[in-house]
């Protein structure tokens, strides 16, 4: 029992070097990205605020199928959603667009309680249809709307643009005119809810709800046999993923600012291509949508002018990548190097375990 | 009188559906898998019989009977060589790999034959009708249903008279005991799919006949295929049948109120179907 005594408390951590290498390094890529409208071009921040979004609703599809075992293919109807709830509110109450992106958000919120309801009752692949017909649900309903435009949409009124919150200050700033202190603004913000999310989706992860939520995933059964409320899990990231995705919705027609109910609603814009961006960049990972989005932009900037052939090469990319890579292009990097950036998984170290010499426990 | 008419449509509508759903059903049943792309395969079945149509001159029933063959050997191969690489406890991987088949047919199909929509000439088969007690049904919608009818009978003598029915049934029931009794589940999967292939092309013919069709419908014939199938209940055929005629009939009585309801109709009948009978009307499988 002697050497019991010199031996240093057990503990569980989550951390690596990588991940505070990892951590400093994000700090700064944050200052860099907040500085960016400074010196950058307007069509380099349009291009920043495209990925962003597109990487916000990526994580959110990755919390809820990668995380959560629920592979929905309606998350276009919270981003359609999210965005008339912004519209109608700026149109028809006329609020500033800026606190109407927080409402869409909150619809979404409210849409996604009888979603749910529904779709909670179809299991797996069945679940996934069940969100696609509620998704189209809405956006017939929604093409009803005449007083946002009806099935051709409407545009922002030309007031709410322009007297847009903190625009005047963005305009006398960097000295640019209305237009582009929008895309400035809806960049900040964009930067403002990535971090937020990546952040709060790390934070979740690493509570005890993330490790339910992880127990869930791998084996219900299981989980449920050790106290975790599968179904509770299930609701709470359901919610979560709308509210960020309403969010999303709203902040990328504010940027738009036009809105019709097709383009708005569109499973291939808003479900296929987030779903490519976490396939590809490997599911189940925070690093994988941060990936995916990356090789998806480089890929749409090359290869957009060719229309369908960029569609089915992004559809060949994904077939290949599940058939071959099913953890994608992060969980190849992972697997070879053993780094993790963001990491949840907890590891025991301390008292007996500090003394054996393993090269990855020397650093805790 | 209308009424009666409208309905009546809409039952023979349901036909159309129900084929569109048979395959669907089929290949869940055995091996739990959702193909994603069963609506593209669809329209891909409906251009190859265009194709063969506009080659040789053919009618379509004829263009139809040649484009099975095909078919059924992609059915083969596509289970063989990809989706069988992806069945298994995670429902992730199926769903991906069909989803990304779905985008690929698509763009495929646009990149070959373009968006504008096409029509299988069908002849005076397309206008030709009957009367019934006062009211005028169209000789292609009751040659559809027949269809369907005559699918779902096949289906049910297949799974329930014949020994690769037998072993269809059992990879269904218990995968690992069946491949105790010298079943290969990989071969056996091959093969409903690629009888899936056959329904899919019977449904494409009349798709192509009765409608305009282009490269981007598939996904909503999926949509319709799988309304049908949980409104009938799980590993029910004829629950099927009548999955699909629910979702004709709202359809045909939501578009006479407003035109515009048509879709919208079809799909809050399912809904309303999923509320209260969440296990479908007639539910057969556990799961």
């Amino acid at each position: 029992m002697a050497d019991q005594t010199n031996t240093t408390p057990y503990a569980a951590h989550t951390g690596t070097n990588a991940s505070r290498v990892a951590g400093v390094l994000a700090l700064g890529l944050i200052v860099v990205l907040v500085a960016l409208p400074a010196f950058a071009s307007r069509s380099l921040i349009q291009d920043m605020f495209f990925i962003l979004t597109m990487l916000v609703l990526a994580q959110f599809w990755n919390l809820l199928a990668g995380y959560g075992g629920l592979v929905s293919i309606g998350q276009q109807a919270f981003v359609g959603i999210g965005a008339y709830a912004m519209f109608g509110v700026v149109i028809l109450a006329g609020l500033d667009p800026i606190p109407a992106i927080l409402l869409g958000g909150v619809i979404a919120v409210l849409l996604a309680i009888p979603t749910a309801f529904f779709a909670f009752r179809l299991q797996g692949a069945y679940f996934a249809i069940g969100t696609w017909v509620i998704a189209e649900v809405v956006r017939l309903v929604v093409s009803q709307w005449q007083a946002v435009g009806g099935g051709t949409g409407t545009s922002l009124p030309r007031s709410a643009t322009r007297e847009l919150w903190f625009a005047d200050a963005i305009e006398n700033l960097f000295g640019v005119r209305s237009a582009a202190a929008r895309d400035i603004l809806s960049y900040w913000l964009a930067v403002i809810l990535a971090v937020a999310t990546i952040g709060g989706i790390y934070w979740l992860l690493r509570t005890r709800r993330g490790l339910a939520l992880a127990a869930v995933r791998d084996n219900i059964e299981a989980a449920k046999s050790v106290g975790v409320d599968a179904t509770r899990m299930k609701w709470i990231v359901f919610l979560v993923a709308a509210f960020g995705t309403g969010l999303t919705g709203a902040l990328i027609y504010l940027q738009k600012a036009r809105i019709s109910p097709d383009a708005a609603f569109s499973v291939q814009d808003w479900t296929a291509y987030v779903i490519f961006i976490v396939v590809i960049g490997g599911i189940g990972t925070i690093e994988g949508p941060i990936i995916g989005v990356l090789v998806f932009f480089i890929l749409q900037s090359l290869l957009a002018d060719y229309g369908t052939w960029y569609l089915m090469l992004l559809g060949v990319i994904g077939i290949i990548i599940m058939l071959f890579a099913p953890r994608g292009l992060w969980g190849l990097i992972s697997d070879r190097t053993g780094v993790e950036l963001f990491p949840v998984r907890r590891r025991l170290t301390g008292g007996r375990l500090g003394q054996q010499k393993s090269p990855n426990n020397k650093t805790e | 009188m209308i009424w009666v008419d409208t309905i009546l449509q809409g039952i023979l509508l349901g036909g159309l559906y129900a084929l569109f759903a048979a395959g669907l059903s089929l290949v869940f049943g055995i091996m739990r898998l959702v193909n994603l792309a069963h609506g593209d395969l669809i329209v891909l079945g409906a251009y190859l019989i265009l194709l063969l149509v506009t080659m040789t001159g053919l009618s379509p029933f004829l263009a139809a009977a040649i484009a099975i063959p095909l078919m059924f050997m992609l059915g083969y191969g596509l289970q063989k060589f990809m989706l069988n690489r992806v069945l298994g406890d995670d429902i992730l991987p199926p769903l991906l790999v069909t989803f990304g088949l779905s985008v690929v047919l698509q763009n495929a199909l646009l990149e070959g034959f373009s968006a504008d929509s096409q029509r299988l000439p069908a002849g005076t088969l397309s206008t030709a009708s009957v009367e019934v007690a006062g009211i005028n049904l169209g000789v292609l919608p009751l040659l559809t249903f027949a269809s369907a009818v005559l699918v779902i009978v096949g289906l049910n003598q297949l799974f329930y008279r014949t020994s690769l029915g037998r072993a269809f049934r059992a990879t269904s029931d218990d995968a690992t005991t069946a491949s105790l009794m010298g079943i290969k589940p990989a071969s056996i999967f091959a093969k409903a799919t690629s009888i899936a292939m056959i329904i899919v092309t019977i449904a494409a013919l009349y798709l192509g006949m009765r409608s305009n069709f282009d490269p981007n419908i598939g996904p909503a014939r999926l949509i319709y295929a799988f309304e049908a199938v949980i409104i009938g209940g799980l590993g029910s055929l004829w629950g099927t049948l009548a999955g699909g005629i629910i979702i004709g009939v709202a359809q045909t009585v939501g578009a006479a109120i407003n035109p515009e309801w048509q879709i919208l109709a079809g799909h809050v009948a399912f809904l309303i179907v999923l509320l209260i009978r969440p296990r479908g009307l007639f539910p057969r499988a556990v799961d």
